[in-house]
This record gives structure tokens, sequence and C-alpha cells, in this order.
């Protein structure tokens, strides 16, 4: 074990396996001479060259495409937007094509390949570039997507989606890039995709959650605590697959359930939990299943508005104590 | 390539410049002549077997593209997109490309899988899209992918195979390997972002690809002079360092000499050609188009003068290689071979409806393999009209 941040548990995981694998390169924009947007590819070019660590012009269609070609004739390349909002300019060849590759070539093709960006909010970037895009992608079929909340998560996943034959996205957030956690040195801790984590154990009410939110639902679990109420934080990691069981199993213990996210609450993951906890465990259910979401509005730019905007530990607190019916 | 010369009177070539002056972008490099002949100065020395071949070739997709019109016409087949008036363009290219180079088409050159050496018996599965097609029912025709052939689905999209020709040629450079990646548009394709996309990166990362532009004239409606105010397409590639020619796209023995010097230029490491293929799609552009709302019977009569078929076989009769009586026999060879193939696999039945959910993921995750079992809990589906419903 080794105390690193998230970023460096990110940077490792992605070392680790191009040392693995000669097939294995990072492609985006200002990976290589700029050391990463957010500095997460910092020291990569210097260690692999500039064959596996390749600065692109700005299109990120372009060297979506490009990697999709790759990935089908044997490379696996690790994509990286500078954003995952900037993905949209490629969603088409996400969608069309890495998606849809290994059905509409009847199997005779696949597309090994890790798209990876911050996503989700960051501090005062307005609209453009505060998407949860996950919400987006966790709807297709033909991807996976990830989101680790904790550095061993980051590194465990990213190593796992590296070695997956078919695409995955893998959700960072520019907010945990700073975040420290313990993570296992051994070059082959690699964690499964659809397994959810329990990441902090309670009794009364179920919070499920992913990536930075992971880190607000356990500030509310803690003002819980001292209100009484034991709240369990279940962090997803994986959104597609999803891990049903791991909610099922709290829930049958809590018999009540947030979902916890940022991103807009309609059609997105959190109403895909809802769900699934309402058609798994119905009877176990003493309460509606609350969502607290990003509000249904483009993201502002002005700071406090923005704070009103992104879900908070005390609505999240307010919303456990409205399913426990203590409000 | 200063080697593929300007035509010498060739009618879309500038004949107000000397032919020497003007640049392969702005020219277009032409072999046959009007009466059969040869150019000799711009003769690529196409071995007779291949020029053989490569008019047997056209013949049967000639005659394959009508009969697939007419099965859909019936309703058996879905939907077609054929490449009558344009068949001298993919199979020149694909007779001068070798077993390990990758082909990235668009929506005509299915045919360069057969030139390849596709079965047609599975080609024609496809375009039924039953048990018999190695696409297990789930691409629309003119959509194919040939694993064992290097040839990869295109995108309905329009262009986005483009980056994937590029990359997988990126691949090939960064893996060593020998292959060589021909990417293949419409003249409308050149209008999306990923013709930039792709010819951008091949000319940055220089890659070892030919980026084919079949300028057939109309994208659906649109004609080409509503995509570009470009003289040509082929001086797009000048923007990007892209060495690019326009060629006579209805003479088989240029595109062959065009794609045998890009693709050996792309093998001693020399980077990606663009080559502008002047051509014109003579029917509609599938079987959900109908041309005479937007184009001239006049302006179609005069390019089925050039008919790409029809010169070669000028060429053929000019050189005592073929006479009417072994045409003859030839076309009934062919419409024999693709008669039995439509025979042998039209009454396949579908594809297995649990087959539905393979390939989705490497693996079958829990939540897909379930939907599979309420599937097959289930009634079957009932019977259809046709393929196409």
């Amino acid at each position: 074990m080794s105390v690193m941040r998230f970023r460096e548990a990110v940077r490792a995981a992605m070392i680790e396996e191009m040392e693995r694998d000669s097939r294995v390169y990072l492609i985006g924009e200002e990976v290589g001479h700029y050391q990463g947007a957010y500095k997460v590819s910092e020291g990569m070019l210097e260690r692999f060259g500039e064959k596996r660590v390749i600065d692109t012009p700005i299109t990120e269609s372009g060297f979506t495409g490009i990697s999709i070609g790759a990935a089908m004739v044997g490379l696996r390349p690790i994509v990286e937007y500078m954003t995952w909002n900037f993905s949209a300019v490629a969603f088409d060849q996400i969608l069309n094509n890495a998606a849809k590759l290994r059905q509409m070539s009847g199997g005779q093709l696949h597309v090994p390949i890790v798209f990876r960006a911050p996503n989700g909010s960051a501090k005062q970037v307005g609209s453009q570039h505060s998407h949860s895009m996950e919400h987006f992608y966790a709807h297709v079929p033909g991807l996976k997507v990830l989101a680790p909340a904790t550095p061993a998560d980051a590194k465990g996943l990213l190593k796992a989606a590296i070695r997956d034959d078919d695409p995955v996205l893998y959700m960072e957030s520019e907010t945990l890039y700073g975040v420290k956690g313990e993570v296992p040195e051994d070059p082959d801790f690699v964690l499964p995709m659809g397994v959810a984590n329990v990441a902090r154990e309670g009794t009364d009410v179920t919070i499920v959650s992913w990536s930075r939110m992971v880190h607000v639902s356990l500030e509310a679990a803690n003002a819980l605590e001292k209100e009484g109420i034991s709240a369990e934080v279940i962090d997803l990691r994986s959104l597609r697959p999803l891990d049903e069981e791991s909610l099922v199993r709290s829930v049958h213990k809590t018999h009540r359930a947030i979902v916890a996210h940022e991103g807009w609450p309609y059609g997105g993951v959190g109403a895909e939990v809802a769900d699934r906890i309402q058609r798994l465990a119905f009877d176990d259910l003493d309460a509606p299943i609350l969502r607290v979401t990003t509000r249904d509005v483009p993201m502002p730019y002005n700071a406090k508005l923005e704070q009103y905007v992104i879900p908070q530990a005390p609505r999240i607190v307010e919303a456990a104590k409205k399913v426990l019916y203590r409000a | 390539m200063s080697e593929l010369r300007a035509p010498t009177g060739g009618r879309d070539a500038q004949s107000d410049a000397s032919k020497s002056e003007i640049p392969p972008d702005l020219g277009l490099y032409r072999v046959l002549r009007d009466d059969g002949s040869v150019d000799p100065t711009t003769d690529p020395l196409m071995p007779e077997a291949l020029v053989m071949r490569a008019y047997r070739e056209m013949k049967r997709l000639r005659l394959l593209d009508a009969r697939m019109i007419l099965l859909q016409r019936q309703g058996r087949v879905g939907f077609y997109g054929a490449c009558t008036g344009q068949e001298a363009t993919p199979i020149g290219t694909a007779l001068a490309l070798q077993k390990d180079d990758w082909v990235f088409p668009g929506l005509r050159e299915s045919v360069m899988m057969l030139v390849r050496g596709f079965p047609l018996s599975k080609y024609i599965a496809q375009i039924f899209g039953n048990s018999g097609d190695v696409l297990k029912g789930r691409q629309m025709p003119s959509h194919m992918s040939g694993r064992d052939v290097n040839y990869v689905s295109w995108g309905s999209c329009i262009g986005t195979q483009l980056p994937h020709a590029v990359g997988a040629a990126w691949a090939a450079k960064l893996q060593k390997k020998s292959g060589v990646v021909v990417g293949f548009m419409g003249d409308g394709a050149t209008s999306e972002p990923d013709f930039h996309n792709a010819i951008n990166f091949a000319g940055v990362f220089r890659v070892p690809c030919v980026l084919m532009c079949q300028n057939n004239h109309w994208a659906i409606s649109v004609p080409a002079a509503r995509q570009t105010a470009s003289p040509t397409f082929a001086i797009k590639g000048r923007a990007y360092g892209v060495p690019s020619l326009r060629i006579d796209g209805n003479d088989v023995l240029a595109v062959y000499g065009a794609v045998s010097k890009a693709a050996a230029r792309a093998r001693d490491g020399l980077g990606p050609t663009f080559i502008e293929c002047l051509t014109y799609r003579i029917g509609a552009h599938s079987t959900s188009d109908d041309p005479t709302r937007y184009r001239s019977q006049d302006e179609v009569d005069g390019w089925m003068k050039k008919d790409p078929v029809g010169r070669l076989r000028r060429h053929l009769v000019h050189r005592g290689l073929l006479d009417d009586a072994r045409d003859q026999a030839l076309e009934k060879e062919l419409n024999a071979e693709i008669v039995a193939a439509v025979a042998e696999v039209e009454s396949l039945p579908p594809p297995a409806r649990e087959t539905l959910f393979d390939d989705v993921y490497g693996a079958m995750p829990w939540h897909i393999a379930e939907q599979r079992d309420e599937l097959l809990r289930g009634p079957e589906a009932p019977a259809h009209g046709g393929a196409g419903h």
C-alpha cells in the first residue's frame, strides 16, 4: 500500500498497463508535452516517448475515430478528453462505432478502448464545462461506464478497463484529482467491473452514489449520525454494468433508499437505480425512493448559484429525513 | 505523384493549360481512350490476366446489382445500394491491393469483398440477413464486414469510417506491419467533419493510407457543386499536405495505376495519398431513392456513354481479348453463378432469436442474459412479409 492522490492512481494504472502491454497507448490533447491538462499524464511522455503518448490536433471526433480504427486492428488506445464535455463532438464515433462494431460485424471485430476524462462539475466553469456525461453514455448497450470515487478504485478499475476487450468509459472528476487514499502497489491489482462497494455501513437508510458524490454522501451520513440516523453509503463505482445485488442487499436491511448524483434527474442513472430497487425490493421498501441530483437547469457560472445547483450534503440529509418520515 | 500526368484532352481537364502545367489535383489522369485504345504515356501496364479479371468482376457486379435491386423490388430483401456506373473504382482499387491491406469502404464498394475472396453466397446471405450471414442478420445490406478479407463496415452517418481507416493505418505504422489501408468516401462525405479529421491526421501522422473519393456527382439529391466551391475535390488534399490527384474513375486501368502507385508510396513510408475518382451514379442512391426528381435523363444518358464496363469491353475487343460470343458466354456464366448463389441461401432460416443478444459485449452481462431468457420464454415472433420488414 502507498498513499496516492487520485490523479497519481490514474497515472499509475496507465503506466503499469503500458509497461505490461506494448499495444496500449495514450492519445489526446495536451497529454504529452503539456503533461496533461490536469497533469494526470505527467512524466509519461518522457517515460514512453512520442509514439505511445501522443499529442493530437484539436479534434475529439478525429482522435476518437482514429483510435477506434487502431483498436479494431490490434492496438489498445487510452483516449483522453480534456473533459468529458468535449466528448460531445465525438459522440457519434462512440455511439455508432465503438459501441456497435462488435454487434454489427457479427462478432468479427471488437474495439478494446478506454475513453477517460474528468466529468461533472468543477468550479465555476459554466454550463458547457459542467456536464455529467455518464448519464448519456450509460444509456448505450455495448459500452461500459465506470465512475470511481477513491484512488484505490481509480487504479483498480482503470487497469480493468484497459485490459477489457470492449469500450470502457471512465469518469474522473476535477475535484477528485487531489483526493488522497491508500492504493495497493500490486501490478495485478485489478477490480472487477459491475461490483459496488459499501463505502459506509448503516442500518436506517441507503444512500446510493458514485464518483465525487460518494464523498458528499459520506459527509451527509456523518451529519445524519449526529442526529441518530445510521446511513449506509453504496458506492456503485460501475454504472454499466450495475450491481443490483448490492442495492437489494442494502435496501433489504435499511428499507429506504436515496440516490445522490451529479447530473440532471430527468432520465438519469438515478432513475435507473430507483427502477431496479422498486422492482427488485418493492416489499422491502418503507418509503418512496428519492433522488438528490443537480437541479434540472444548465449550470450557472456564478459561484453561489452554482452551489445551489450542485447537490450538497444538506439536501441529502433532508432527503434521508424525508424517507424516515422525520422531516 | 508527378508521374501521374494530366489527361490528353480529357473532357474534364482544363483544356486551356498545357498538360505538363496542370497539377495532378486539378488534372484528370486517364489511360483508356474512347476508342478502346490506351494512352501509352499513362498506361500502368496492368497485367493482361488482371485486366480480364477486372472485366469479369465488373460485369458480375453489374449483373449482381441488377439482380439485387430486382429482389428488393419484389420484397425479398430490405435495402440495396448499387454501384452501377462506378464499378471501375472499387474493382480497380481491389485489384491493386494486397492480402494484408485493409479496406474501410463507403456505401458502394462492397464488391471489394468479393474481389478479395469473400464467397458470393455468403455475400448474398448478408443481403438477406439470414442464418447464412456472417453478420447474423444485424447490418443493413451494403454495410458489410468481412474480417477474413480485412473489410470493415462503413458508418451510416457518413464519413465516420475515414478516421477508422487512418487509425488502422496509424496502428500498422506503429506496429511495423506491412499493410496499407484504403478508406472510401463519396463526394458528399468531404463536407463532413470526419473527412477533415481523417485527412488531417493522415497528413500529420504520415500514415500508410490511400483515401479515395468517389465523386459520382450526386449526394442523394445534392449536386457536387453544392458540396464545395473548390474546382475539384482532390485539391482539398493540398491544404492538409497530402499529395492528391484526380483520376478518371470510370477507367479501370487508371484506377489500378493510381492506386498501385499510391499504395507503393504508402508501403515505402512516404505517407498518404488522396485520390478523387471522377465517376457517375447511373442508378438511384439506394432502393429508397427516386433520382428522376432531381436530375435529367440527358445527364444520365451522357454518362452512360462513358460507362466503365462498356469502355473496358471496347478495350478488350481492341486488344483482341474479347468478342461478342465470348462476352455473351461470360454473361450467361455469371448470371448462372448469381442465380445459383441466391438459390443456395435465400431459403435459409432467420438467425436464431437468442443470437440477438450475442456480441453486444465480449462476454454477455447478466442483464442481457436476462433479456434473452425473457424473450425465449415468450412466443415466437410472427412471420413477416419479407426480409425488409
